[in-house]
């Protein structure tokens, strides 16, 4: 039996560390609505239109969303397509062909990103939308071909053949039968896509030289080293980059959970 | 591996991807291998000096200290939260937790939050005027600003970040072990450490093998958290990290033969890590 006292001091720690993992979050929202004057009250919800329009973060979620959704929807058809490939045909050299996409798990994206500098500059490509969601393609496509290999391999061999029977070739096959029952790895797939691109710094910090395709994360970098930035304004801004996988998190939290536990390893 | 039938388009399937994979980071991974055998400075042309960017490295304080921090970091963003985890998974397995989903949905948010934004709230919580020091009651001090402290603010970051991963991650595990082997390991004698030791560390090694293989790799990778919270490399050059030493050497001192062969060394660390920790914790990951 599990003694009353027990049941408590259960809940107690669990709150601890709750508070602990929430506190940090909910004190920039609470530092975000406070009046950029000291010492005056009240709740100022124009900090987040300053944020947004003076210190031009629209512009920067905008870049955002431009890459991201890119790398998602680039990174998503690639994925299904070599997935299938590797996960319901055998051909020569298959098998080493997929260990070496999966070598791209564990290559921290910090070693490679001062060779891609070169690589993309050579090309004319830095400062570029390209140079931003062709690299994270790149190192996203590893992930999702080897997630959704294991999805592939994992549906009944008589689904495909039922399919086949009906007179689907394999082309319909996969867009029509496989991708609509795939649905909950392909969600887990797009959200942590979603989750990488959008929070990626370091790419953004190197390849991007002018302001007007600054990216959230490299946007809040810049605001934060300005001398003039005010600890409200600067909260406000932070709560807006933070936000978009926020709100998918809240939502589809399990997906997360799952996509980083079970995909381990991603590097 | 065998199934599957017999298709040529398979190739053509696979191809979109492995062409992009190969251009922008097979390419780039080989090419930085090739840049770390030069002295380059970026502009002009460079000379093949062999691996000595790589026995400079050992030579040489800055890059040392780096790797040095990592391992410091590593306490933080790996062991404690791992620790952290296990005592809880195993003072809390015994109640049947209502409310689990809320719990897991606020422990493992801090893992979502772009780490550019997760700076900046601790740095306002490491302020001389900050949370901290209120708490502490010692008033006035910079944590980021001091040698002796800075490295430790960001560890302690870390701890808050990866905590909630490891704590999802074991009480995930611990709720898949059937009661009858505790009741089993009572019956046999055994006390709380016994019950630790015989049964919930073997249950949770796969949980602990991928807790540990995911905050390593995290803790050797570190760039933006420092880069946001200590600019250059902190005080005194007490949170240069490897990750910071690349972005330094290539793009501001002109070194980027040696930024290339830092980049080396902890790609190839990170494959080690991910085949020791695997190794030993038995982890099946294909």
């Amino acid at each position: 039996m599990v003694s009353r006292a027990e049941r408590a001091g259960t809940y107690l720690v669990l709150g601890v560390f709750a508070v602990f993992a929430l506190y940090p979050m909910l004190s920039i929202v609470v530092t975000a609505l406070r009046s950029e004057v000291a010492g005056r009250g009240g709740i100022h919800w124009e900090n987040f239109g300053k944020a947004w329009a003076e210190a031009r973060f629209g512009s920067y979620l905008f870049s955002s969303l431009v890459v991201s959704v890119s790398v998602v929807a680039i990174t998503v058809v690639l994925s299904v397509l070599a997935a299938y490939a590797f996960g319901t045909m055998s051909f020569r050299g298959r098998d080493a062909l997929f260990y070496l996409l999966l070598l791209g798990l564990t290559v921290p994206g910090e070693a490679v990103v001062v060779p891609l500098y070169y690589d993309l500059r050579d090309l004319g490509l830095t400062d570029t939308y390209a140079a931003l969601i062709l690299p994270q393609v790149a190192q996203s496509v590893a992930f999702g071909a080897f997630w959704l290999r294991t999805y592939f391999r994992s549906t009944s061999r008589s689904v495909v053949e039922a399919a086949r029977l009906d007179g689907a070739g394999h082309w319909q096959t996969l867009w029509r039968v496989l991708v609509p029952m795939g649905r909950p790895a392909l969600v887990t797939l797009i959200v942590l896509v979603f989750m990488w691109t959008w929070n990626e710094f370091l790419l953004a910090r190197v390849m991007i030289t002018g302001e007007a395709l600054r990216t959230a994360p490299l946007g809040l970098q810049f605001f934060s080293g300005r001398s003039d930035t005010s600890v409200p304004l600067l909260a406000a801004a932070s709560v807006l980059v933070a936000l978009p996988v926020v709100v998918v998190y809240l939502f589809l939290q399990r997906h997360f959970i799952r996509g980083m536990v079970d995909g381990a390893v991603k590097g | 591996m065998a199934v599957g039938e017999p298709r040529r388009v398979g190739y053509l399937y696979a191809l979109p991807a492995l062409l992009v994979y190969a251009a922008f980071l097979l390419f780039p991974l080989l090419h930085g291998g090739w840049l770390s055998l030069f002295k380059w400075d970026g502009l002009s042309l460079g000379t093949f000096t062999g691996f000595s960017n790589y026995g400079d490295m050992f030579a040489e304080e800055g890059a040392l200290a780096a790797f040095g921090h990592v391992g410091v970091l590593i306490l933080f963003f790996s062991v404690l939260p791992v620790c952290i985890g296990l005592v809880l998974a195993t003072a809390l397995h015994r109640v049947r937790i209502r409310g689990l989903p809320f719990f897991r949905t606020v422990l493992f948010l801090p893992q979502v939050i772009a780490m550019v934004v997760v700076a900046v709230a601790w740095q306002r919580i490491f302020a001389p005027d900050g949370a901290l020091n209120f708490l502490l009651g010692t008033e006035g001090k910079a944590w980021l600003g001091d040698s002796s402290t800075a490295l430790l603010a960001v560890g302690i970051v870390g701890t808050w970040v990866q905590t909630g991963l490891a704590m999802v991650l074991f009480l995930g595990g611990i709720g898949k072990v059937s009661a009858d082997l505790f009741d089993a390991a009572r019956l046999d004698g055994a006390g709380p450490a016994g019950e630790f030791r015989s049964v919930i560390l073997p249950a949770l090694r796969g949980e602990i093998g991928v807790a540990l293989t995911l905050t390593v790799i995290a803790a050797l990778r570190t760039f933006d958290l420092v880069y946001m919270m200590t600019p250059l490399g902190g005080p005194g050059g007490s949170t240069t990290v490897p990750a910071y030493e690349i972005y330094q050497r290539a793009f501001h001192t002109g070194q980027v033969g040696s930024a290339a062969a830092i980049g080396v060394v902890i790609t190839v660390l990170a494959f080690l890590v991910t085949y020791v920790i695997t190794r030993i914790t038995g982890r099946e990951r294909v």
